[in-house]
């Protein structure tokens, strides 16, 4: 429930209390700290802050697909009561230049794809405001749109790189010479359409000025981004600038960029001087907050009879919006995984009349990794080779792309442990034959990779003379359990009992610190907690009697240690097993088992860990059978907006999930030797089902998702 | 959210006269559907008049052995409720399958008869619709509409009816019980919903004010019956395709069956043609398959949803077979 609190507090509030934590801690140390708030509504979200004279906004999207607003009739709305302002390029705020122009809001009359946001109304209520949006009357100049889609557009063109700063094109040998000659040719297309993040929270902010300095409380992955981000587009020094994202009801990489919110939120504050919140509606996020671009992924693999592979092209087709350049980079794993001596991986992107796309849960990785997975299994199916064999026979002694040593590679291990959990072995490779009535049983398994990544982190520790230690850094914890792993990073560090530790975070006023994004979080946070502390931990070593009453505070940056170029491919592996039942009646898919084994290096947090994996995998299992998403080439945007026609999973598609890890050494990461793992487990599960689907029905679909429609023309009741 | 004026009615007469009073009312009850519909601007009732006070949540069994279900009945109280499992399994079936757990324990038996299509164009106000604002155009025809109808649809409308429940009453024979100024009257389910012709507008037939009070069930007349319904994930999704169907079989041949199709049309799809060639005839496979194409003969599905039709056969084919071997 809203409550009304000082428009003052800059730091994130922790309600916490020693004792809870010491009962939690009893039971099971990785039990999450912010849980009792959680499921007692007391963790307030975004939107949950009303500050005194809050105002609310609501945003007004456009209604063509390209165009120019020709005139707002605000005046109508004005004279109504309650309302307090119309927002349009013609009076808001001017804002300084946008590194990310999805963020120049309200700037110019252009329209560049429908859904944008064209207005902003704020009201006394959020009633009013809602009425006064929907009758807000705007006027267009309409333009004729290019809805794509990419497949053989005139306007593709080779970016010089795809998302993650990767080159667009690598080559390597002489691929179309070694394809041709190879004794075993796999040549496939692969789809998938658009997939939207769609976080259980939906982007809010809450914002206002107060001495020519801004509060935000913003629902993002990470809040000094959103902090350096909102200090330049409204020209003032950080340091006048506060974002706190305390508690964040997921993001799945959709709040990992600022979001219109916080600008908006932020703006119209600034335009009536008082404090403005504002939540997104469900609908309107396909349009603003990103999503997963639809790819077409052309995958040539050549390899001799026993699938040992000398060529391998990934050619990846996909779209952007006219607002910027978003290259979703698919064939980058296959720069990583397999030994490949005649290597293309390429992209090609055209710019339409839509949606921007951007970050959601493994760019890249995700929409890559389904597609050279199921390429592989084709191979298994052309060679007759196992799937789990013809992976490991062609296992790389480096990175087949960059010749470096791998600091770890757990994909075998990964493979052979998955398969003997899974029952793999005497599995029958005969597609099409496991009949039950009227349905087809079959199994399948895709490997798994994604990017050890890390940043420069800061962090503050502190040692009180009651015994107790404060750990301080603007990381966020958007649902994954930061707060409880960072606190065991730095209870071990300080040797200390984790009930001692509390943990600071959720704020750009504390020590400066990346978002949590690139399954980067903890690596990167926790490296920095792990020095604060270490160099507490010596400074009350060195000091003798007890402790001064102000305490002793060390603060570490990890600047230095991030930036050092390794000599090392550094990835996570995984191998991800799969069971489905196809109704031959009804073309339903249901999973059976899905099983994955992964090497990351160090797991941190038992529990965390596994909520991690398994809520990965299950988004894989969506992206594979049931989220569809259609552009609707008439109006330019998202048919399935909202979550009754956007099918996420639902607990009973999701069966016997199992997530499993080894134990890996890897001495080449962190303080920690922590891989990251928010991402991995929905790498490879669409591809895991999508073969299994194969060896259930002897036909091989390749365009995601799965639905009823698409296996139906295939089966035999 | 526009400004609306609210009454809550302890009596039928009292929502009678509170709705004759206020030109565009609407009644609620649940409100599981009119309420996002007022969110999204579709619905846009200058008055509602609560019903779900009003004392229509009973079931109970009529004289000649049927049943009586009241209007405000939860949609969970009935899937529950012990005659409904055991005489109308279909009509228990239909309801589990439909919407969610909490959905279910809201909405009532009025309300899901009367909830509104989810096509993709009707809930968008920023777009064209006939059955939303008459006369602007169907975009769906051309657009998307995979989920959309496949039979008795018109050049205004493709929009499908989403309930489970009304296809399984269309099936068991079910019949409407409506309440207006001038008096009662009984529309049987079959004819309640309309199809689109020119007035897509008009989902049914209820007259303005006239309030829906009970649906009434005649004692069952198959042997068993039985509802499936095909769908994109395991629950929370609306039909693709769904089936209903009561049937008896005695001495290997059909002596009752009765057929309805969900998914499929802007009304629950009484399969009349196909229960006319089912009568009488052996009760095999080869019969039911012949039956429902007879049907489905008169199908005539749009780019991207030609494959209800085989859906719609082989779910029915196998809903009959099933039946058939009850014991």
């Amino acid at each position: 429930m809203p409550t009304n609190s000082p428009p003052q507090v800059p730091a994130a509030p922790e309600e916490d209390t020693a004792e809870r934590r010491d009962a939690a801690d009893r039971r099971d140390p990785d039990a999450r700290r912010d849980a009792g708030q959680k499921v007692t509504g007391t963790a307030r979200y975004a939107a949950e802050h009303t500050p005194p004279g809050c105002l609310h906004a609501v945003p007004v999207p456009a209604t063509v697909a390209r165009g120019e607003v020709t005139a707002v009739h605000a005046d109508e709305l004005l004279r109504r009561p309650g309302v307090q302002a119309v927002l349009s390029h013609t009076n808001a705020p001017r804002l300084g230049e946008a590194e990310d122009p999805t963020l120049a809001l309200l700037q110019t009359a252009r329209v560049p794809h429908r859904g944008w946001y064209v207005a902003l109304v704020v009201a006394d209520t959020l009633e009013n405001a809602r009425a006064a949006a929907d009758d807000l009357r705007i006027e267009y100049a309409t333009e004729e749109h290019d809805p794509g889609p990419p497949a053989g557009h005139p306007g593709l063109y080779a970016p010089e790189e795809a998302n993650g700063g990767h080159p667009g094109l690598r080559e390597r040998g002489d691929f179309d010479a070694a394809f041709a000659t190879s004794a075993v040719r796999v040549d496939a297309t692969y789809t998938m359409t658009a997939q939207h993040n769609h976080p259980m929270e939906p982007h809010a902010a809450t914002a206002w000025w107060e001495d020519d300095a801004l509060t935000v409380y913003d629902s993002s992955q990470g809040a000094t981004k959103v902090r350096d981000v909102l200090a330049q587009l409204f020209q003032m020094p950080r340091h006048r600038v506060t974002v706190v994202s305390a508690y964040v009801g997921g993001g799945f990489g959709s709040k990992g960029t600022p979001r219109p919110q916080a600008v908006l939120a932020s703006m119209a504050a600034l335009h009536l001087g008082r404090p403005v919140k504002l939540a997104l509606p469900r609908r309107e996020l396909a349009a603003v907050v990103g999503h997963r671009a639809p790819t077409v992924q052309r995958v040539r693999i050549g390899a001799d009879s026993d699938g040992v592979i000398s060529a391998l092209a990934h050619e990846v087709v996909t779209q952007t919006s006219t607002v910027k350049e978003f290259v979703e980079q698919a064939a980058v794993p296959a720069r990583t995984m397999y030994t490949s001596p005649h290597s293309r991986t390429s992209h090609h992107v055209v710019a339409l009349d839509v949606p921007t796309p951007s970050w959601m849960r493994a760019p890249g990785e995700a929409s890559g990794m389904y597609a050279l997975e199921a390429a592989m299994d084709e191979l298994a199916v052309a060679t007759g080779v196992d799937p789990v064999e013809l992976r490991l026979r062609n296992e790389p002694d480096t990175e087949p792309d960059s010749g470096r040593p791998f600091s770890s590679r757990g994909l075998p291990e990964c493979l052979r442990q998955g398969a003997r959990l899974f029952g793999w072995e005497g599995r029958d490779p005969r597609p099409g034959v496991r009949r039950a009535g009227d349905r087809l049983t079959g199994t399948g398994v895709a490997a798994s990779t994604y990017p050890y990544l890390l940043s420069p982190s800061s962090a503050s520790a502190h040692a009180a003379p009651d015994g107790t230690h404060l750990v301080r850094l603007a990381a966020t914890d958007i649902g994954t359990g930061a707060r409880t792993v960072l606190a065991r990073i730095a209870a071990e560090a300080l040797d200390v009992p984790p009930a001692s530790v509390r943990v600071e975070l959720g704020s750009s006023a504390l020590p400066r610190a990346p978002l949590a994004g690139g399954s980067s979080g903890t690596s990167s946070w926790g490296w920095a907690v792990h020095k604060a502390c270490t160099a507490l931990a010596g400074m009350v070593r060195a000091h003798s009697g007890p402790l001064p009453p102000e305490g002793l505070t060390a603060r570490a940056d990890t600047a230095e240690e991030a930036g050092r170029e390794s000599p090392y491919a550094r990835h996570a592996f995984g191998a991800q097993f799969a069971e489905v039942d196809v109704d031959t009646v009804t073309g339903e898919v249901r999973v059976r088992r899905l099983l994955g084994v992964f090497a990351t290096g160090r797991v941190l947090s038992r529990r965390t860990a596994r909520s991690q994996f398994i809520g990965g995998m299950t988004m894989g299992l969506g992206m594979a059978l049931t989220e569809s998403s259609t552009l609707d080439p008439a109006f330019g945007d998202f048919a399935e907006r909202d979550l009754a026609s956007y099918h996420v999973p639902v607990c009973a598609d999701v069966p016997a999930l199992e997530a499993h890890w080894i134990d890996e050494e890897d001495p080449h990461l962190n303080a920690m030797g922590s891989k990251g793992i928010g991402e991995i487990g929905i790498v490879g599960t669409a591809a895991a089902i999508a073969n299994a689907v194969h060896h259930a029905v002897g036909v091989r679909l390749r365009d995601l998702p799965l639905t009823p429609d698409r296996l139906l023309p295939h089966l035999r009741a | 959210m526009k400004p609306f004026g609210y009454l809550r009615a302890d009596r039928t007469d009292q929502a009678l006269a509170a709705y004759a009073a206020h030109p565009g009312a609407q009644y609620v009850a649940g409100g599981t559907n009119l309420v996002d519909l007022m969110k999204l601007g579709v619905a846009t009732p200058p008055f509602l008049v609560d019903i779900s006070r009003l004392p229509l949540d009973g079931v109970d069994e009529t004289a000649d052995g049927g049943l009586r279900i009241g209007a405000t009945v939860r949609n969970s109280d009935l899937a529950a409720h012990p005659l409904v499992r055991t005489r109308y399994t279909a009509l228990s079936q239909a309801l589990l399958a439909g919407a969610s757990a909490q959905l279910r324990n809201a909405a009532t038996t009025g309300g899901n008869l009367l909830q509104r299509t989810r096509c993709p164009y009707f809930q968008d106000t920023s777009k064209p619709c006939n059955k939303r604002a008459p006369g602007t155009g169907c975009p769906a025809r051309e657009g998307v509409h995979r989920d959309l109808a496949v039979l008795g649809h018109s050049a205004r409308c493709v929009a499908t009816h989403p309930s489970d429940m009304a296809v399984a009453l269309a099936a068991l024979d079910a019949q409407v019980h409506l309440l207006g100024l001038d008096g009662e009257r009984t529309v049987p389910l079959t004819e309640f919903h309309r199809l689109p012709g020119d007035t897509p507008e008009h989902d049914t037939v209820v007259r303005p004010g006239e309030l829906v009070t009970a649906v009434t069930l005649p004692p069952p007349a198959g042997a068993h019956s039985a509802y499936r319904k095909a769908r994109d994930r395991a629950s929370y999704a609306f039909a693709l395709v769904s089936v209903a169907a009561a049937l008896t079989v005695e001495e290997g041949a059909v002596r009752h069956a009765a057929l309805a199709f969900g998914g499929v049309a802007h009304a629950p799809w009484r399969a009349r043609a196909a229960e006319e060639v089912l009568r009488g005839e052996p009760a095999t496979e080869e019969t039911y398959a012949r039956a429902v194409d007879a049907e489905l003969a008169a199908a005539d599905p749009l780019r991207d949803n030609a494959f209800k039709v085989p859906l719609a056969r082989g779910l029915a084919v196998r809903v009959l077979t099933d039946l058939a071997f009850r014991p």
